[in-house]
């Protein structure tokens, strides 16, 4: 039986899914985005430079035909901005979709989740699919679904931080909770921190920074394209559970 | 007419319309967005979109980004 990811309709081919921001140039980036296997790339939106029109763009890399394109509100402190950002997203003519981000704070990038939740509800009215950046509280989760959200991006931890998922069992209480799917969002590091999201049973993982910001962000890229599907099989081979003592695997029969 | 496009006092001598605009500046208008005076044009409406003597414009495009403030 084919595993696919079907959010609204729209077919995902990897549950891998990558921002393109601080990579060294253009050419790192499409080099970095193709050996991850993700079909679906994060963009922000940003003034066009109007004085240097000779300047390249990131669509003649990445082809908008080839990849999903999920504009997101990055750098949005308030509901305002979040909402003016995402129906310029819209306006650009690519995507309904936005990775929303209201945040709370310069420091820990962490949301403010009460401007996210009111932020949902209006963009979900417009008819925007929304996938709102959060935290990993799945009282918070819950309240995004409930409000029109397509799908909850908890996050494993700070953004670029790398520490990996530091609380795993609220991830597992989210996808307990809500009936939509849940995106693992910021602050892996590394392959093992993806696999983790993944065997934990996490429909997808949201990445950027530790691909950007690896010594080989190529290599990277190939390494946590294998790191989700690993951790995807494994979710759904269903692991043995944990044990204290040993449990011997060869047979007392026979032995002399 | 003088116009603040991005943030920048410009004076532009040809273009009367949005559509017009942003001819003079070479921006194919299928990877942007515009606001006028904090409203956004919709792409069909850039050619009858008549600006004045001091309107505020904002075109924005996508950019590389990920996750982190943008600075």
């Amino acid at each position: 039986m084919e595993d696919k990811l079907i959010i609204k309709g729209i077919e995902f081919k990897s549950r891998l899914w990558v921002g393109t921001g601080k990579y060294k140039d253009f050419e790192e980036t499409k080099k970095a985005i193709e050996a991850s296997g993700a079909d679906v790339v994060t963009v922000a939106v940003r003034r066009v430079n109007i004085i240097d029109r000779k300047s390249e763009n990131l669509f003649d890399y990445i082809n908008p035909r080839k990849y999903k394109i999920l504009p997101n509100t990055a750098g949005c402190y308030n509901v305002e901005d979040a909402l003016r950002y995402s129906r310029l997203a819209r306006e650009a003519g690519i995507s309904d979709m936005i990775k929303l981000e209201v945040i709370g704070d310069e420091k820990t990038l962490f949301p403010d989740v009460i401007g996210l939740l009111k932020a949902t509800e209006i963009l979900a009215k417009e008819g925007f699919l929304v996938f709102p950046y959060t935290n990993d509280d799945p009282i918070m989760a819950k309240r995004l679904i409930d409000a029109g959200a397509v799908a909850v991006m908890p996050l494993a931890a700070p953004i670029g931080s790398g520490l990996g998922i530091r609380n795993p069992y609220n991830i597992k209480i989210i996808l307990e909770t809500v009936k939509a799917p849940v995106i693992v969002d910021a602050g892996v590091g590394t392959a093992s921190d993806v696999a983790v999201a993944m065997e934990l049973g996490c429909d997808a993982v949201l990445l950027n920074t530790a691909i950007a910001g690896a010594k080989d962000p190529i290599a990277m890229a190939s390494a946590m394209k294998h790191a989700v599907i690993a951790g995807r099989l494994a979710y759904k081979a269903g692991r043995i559970p944990k044990k204290l003592y040993a449990a011997a695997s060869s047979p007392i029969e026979g032995m002399l | 007419m003088r116009l603040i496009i991005n943030g920048e006092d410009l004076e532009v001598s040809k273009a009367e319309t949005l559509q017009e605009l942003l001819g003079e500046f070479c921006i194919k208008p299928e990877r942007v967005a515009v606001e006028v005076n904090l409203s956004i044009i919709k792409k069909s409406d850039y050619g009858s979109c008549r600006l004045k003597d001091g309107d505020r414009i904002e075109i924005v495009n996508f950019v590389g980004g990920g996750q982190w403030k943008i600075s």
